[in-house]
């Protein structure tokens, strides 16, 4: 049955070639938009470290004096040093890291490769194994490292290739702003996408060179980029960056429990409310505490381009479906007296109805067929685009079933309409009417 | 002519016709607010600067390791790159418009104001109006004994020495314009951190800001300090437009000559930044026209199909008309006015639908509310697709040969 009702859709779709090739080719134009947008989309407002999201957090405290204050300010997006240092010596938390982004001159021994600017990340020793970094050799640095502002560094994969041609390069030498650092680990496969713990630099595909300790990198007077947000008559002055009112540092915390979150959340209104009284904070205790996942919702990481380019795209496909609804009813109907026949030789309704929609189904399989080729130039050309995140959008296993499950379905549904009125025709009329 | 005829014929496909009309309204509505958009990025692509857009070039470095003498250092810099054949001036600055970083602050009118006024952008370095092409309209330049060191004003900033501060600013008219509206700036006082007072001394007529231009484009404010390589500043070359490659292949062969121990981090035109700041609102434009097109395109298609299938359909009752005297011209006409028809309901809706999509886009994406002018424009836009499209199919219906009244099927 089923094989003679493809059969029939096939003749009856090879009989108006024009118009099936319009209708195949406005459902494959509104899957393909569609699909490029949102696969986009999926890729950028991914969750960066899906086992272990739920119990990172991000800490925000609010230092500033009472200029600008009002009700419901949110507190600055980052730390100044005393606050940061304060909060990562107290280890309230399972784990804790304060860290920056900065570029870092690094001078290459081998006198092929010429001086460059290295990115860098400057942070703590619990950066590592708090986010699961993966590691090919070597290790991370440790407590007392940090506390001794340590010359060591950790270097990315890409950085471990270009320079020592992918061998393991632990105890080597790294020169960095004329000062010598020992590489002491070389990371594996990590490009955690969005940048979720440093997102001025970039907040996707921005990848650092080497991790340094935050002290270290402080003690050498390494310039960190970013954004540094002062109050009062600081001015930012970047060569005391540790005493000034200025937020420049990012801080994450690891708290495994619902409980541990709770009480981190009053750890931080109590500091606050002690500086409050201090003097030194002028403002009310005014804390938040947002997990990974709420933080880069907060951030609005995602680029608003993108969602109104996926807006964009469903309306088209709206207006593609709405076309071919209209088409098909109306070829449907032209076919009423067809349809009589085949009723008054005692096909049923429902046989008539699944022979329709069969019919719609074919086009809405052509069509996602020519969507999905479609999605993938579509992709092609938004890696030819200058954004940051173009090298990331790329088509995986869940969004090429979900593309194809979307065209059939659309089409089913847009089949579904006419081929329900068609399948209603009064038989008797319509072979009167001959 | 008549259109109760149609409307009766219409009444009979109503649903068919429905679904037209939902086609036409969704496009009109999304065309109407896609060219908006479009309209809204070129305006931001067309953006004035205030300064010498193409005939400055700009290198960025760093050093290896931090100098001792930075300041003398880049005085010995600017000193040789004065000596470029074509080099007109330069300059060291802070940050230039287009370029990827910013420094900013807030501006009061009053010392015991707890909100700034506005955010401006801070430039600072030597010689700024004369190197980026700056014009004065109101007051005057700094004088030379005006200018700070900057590691100075930091250090005067750490112990509270206000003497160690510039006290003088040049501000743009826009700036001007928001302070005191109506007044002179010139000898006025704007306080800026906590209360540091500095007077307005000059008026530009325009200068950007580097970026984050929604804090307002022309707000910015320069201070006379000066600033040394070392410190971030990006040297700023003006010259002749056909000499800007040559300038800056030779500026980095003398800053290499001067001290090789330094990496370049950035160099370029004035032109090159503002092509790659407005780079992704080029191809955002150009999505939104693919997709205008796209929709056009797909809605005539759409168009011409169902006219083609009601011409088919109605070939017997066309062919009765004819042989109870239609003239080809009213069978034309027939199908031209339904097409009007069905394409002016769907415009009326639309035009809400895209009021509706404004509304949203207002409340997302903070864009002015679509000007009316855009509705007549989609309007017109949309008719003249309906028409072209169902000019085809209405042909071949007025084509139809009265005999075909007496053949069956």
């Amino acid at each position: 049955m089923f094989a003679y009702y493809f059969d029939l859709a096939f003749r009856s779709l090879k009989r108006n070639k024009a118009l099936t090739a319009l209708m195949v080719l406005a459902i494959a134009l509104g899957i393909g938009a569609c699909m490029t947008t949102l696969t986009v989309l999926h890729v950028l407002s991914g969750d960066p470290l899906p086992q272990r999201s739920g119990s990172l957090y991000y800490p925000q405290i609010d230092p500033r004096d009472m200029v600008d204050y009002g009700p419901n300010v949110e507190p600055p997006e980052q730390l100044s040093w005393v606050d940061g240092m304060y909060l990562l010596h107290a280890k309230r938390a399972a784990r804790q890291a304060l860290m920056t982004g900065g570029m870092v001159p690094l001078q290459p021994t081998q006198s092929t490769v010429d001086p460059f600017q290295a990115v860098a990340l400057y942070t703590s020793s619990d950066f590592f194994p708090m986010f699961g970094v993966p590691f090919k050799y070597g290790t991370g640095w440790v407590d007392t490292e940090d506390e001794g502002k340590a010359r060591v560094a950790v270097i990315s994969a890409s950085l471990n290739d270009k320079l020592f041609g992918g061998k393991n390069s632990v105890g080597q030498v790294l020169r960095l702003q004329e000062t010598a650092f020992r590489i002491i680990g070389v990371l594996g496969d990590w490009h955690p996408n969005p940048h979720f713990y440093e997102w001025y630099m970039g907040s996707y595909a921005s990848d650092e060179d080497v991790y340094l300790p935050l002290t270290t990198a402080r003690d050498l007077k390494m310039e960190h980029d970013g954004s540094t947000d002062c109050w009062g008559n600081s001015g930012g002055d970047p060569e005391h960056l540790e005493t000034v009112n200025c937020t420049w540092l990012q801080f994450w915390v690891q708290l495994d429990t619902p409980a541990s979150v709770a009480d981190y959340k009053s750890f931080l209104e109590h500091y606050s409310q002690d500086q409050h009284t201090a003097g030194r904070f002028l403002r009310p205790p005014n804390v938040r505490l947002r997990n990974l996942m709420q933080w880069l919702d907060y951030l609005q990481v995602v680029p608003s381009d993108t969602r109104l380019q996926m807006w964009l795209s469903l309306g088209f496909l709206a207006v593609c479906l709405i076309n071919t609804v209209g088409l098909m009813l109306a070829k449907f109907m032209r076919r009423a007296s067809e349809l009589s026949v085949r009723r008054a030789l005692g096909a049923s309704q429902r046989a008539l109805f699944g022979q329709l929609l069969i019919e719609s189904g074919v086009v809405g399989l052509l069509g996602g067929l020519g969507g999905l080729l479609l999605a993938l130039f579509g992709l092609w050309l938004v890696r030819q685009q200058p954004a940051d995140y173009a090298e990331l959008a790329r088509m995986d296993i869940a969004m090429l079933l979900t593309t194809l499950i979307i065209a059939v379905g659309a089409s089913l549904i847009a089949g579904l309409l006419p081929a329900w009125r068609a399948c209603h025709v009064a038989p008797a009329l319509q072979l009167k009417g001959n | 002519m008549d259109i109760r005829p149609i409307l009766s014929t219409l009444r009979r496909h109503k649903f068919t016709a429905c679904l037209l009309i939902a086609e036409i309204a969704l496009t009109c509505a999304i065309v109407c607010n896609a060219v908006f958009l479009i309209g809204q990025r070129l305006e931001r692509m067309d953006m004035t600067t205030g300064i010498a857009e193409h005939e400055l070039v700009y290198v960025h470095m760093a050093y290896i390791g931090m100098p001792s003498d930075g300041m003398a250092r880049s005085a010995a810099d600017v000193a040789a790159l004065r000596q470029i054949t074509g080099v007109k001036s330069v300059t060291m600055m802070n940050q230039i418009p287009f370029g990827d970083s910013s420094s900013n602050m807030g501006l009061r009118i009053d010392q015991t104001q707890q909100k700034d006024t506005i955010n401006s952008a801070q430039y600072f370095g030597e010689n700024m109006v004369q190197t980026y092409g700056l014009q004065v309209v109101a007051g005057r330049d700094f004088q030379p004994e005006e200018y700070q060191d900057l590691d100075k004003v930091f250090a005067g900033l750490r112990k509270g020495d206000l003497n160690a501060l510039p006290k003088s600013a040049l501000v743009t008219q826009a700036v001007a314009n928001r302070l005191w509206p109506g007044q002179s700036p010139l000898g006025k006082q704007v306080y800026v951190g906590q209360g540091i007072p500095l007077t307005v001394v000059g008026v530009l007529k325009q200068l950007a800001r580097p970026n984050q231009f929604e804090k307002g484009a022309q707000y910015s404010v320069i201070n006379p300090i000066r600033i040394a390589m070392s410190q971030g500043a990006i040297y700023v070359l003006r010259c002749a437009p056909q000499d800007r490659d040559q300038v800056l292949k030779e500026a980095l062969a003398k800053l290499k000559a001067l001290d090789p121990n330094r990496i370049v981090l950035n160099k370029g035109t004035e032109d090159q930044l503002r092509h790659n700041y407005f780079r992704n609102d080029r191809a955002m434009a150009g999505i939104l026209l693919g997709v205008c097109i796209a929709l056009l395109v797909v809605t005539a298609l759409g168009i011409v199909g169902l006219a083609s299938f009601w011409v088919a359909q109605r070939n017997r009752s066309i062919g009765v008309r004819r042989a109870l005297g239609a003239t080809r011209r009213n069978i034309l006409s027939y199908f031209q006015t339904e097409n009007f028809l069905l394409t002016t309901i769907g415009i009326a809706l639309g035009m809400v639908l895209a009021y509706g999509i404004n509304l949203f886009l207002i409340m997302h994406y903070e864009l002015p509310r679509l000007p009316a002018i855009y509705f007549p424009i989609g309007a017109v836009t949309l008719w003249a697709i309906g028409q072209a499209a169902v000019l085809g199919p209405a042909l071949r219906a007025a084509a139809v040969p009265p005999v075909v009244a007496t053949r069956s099927v």
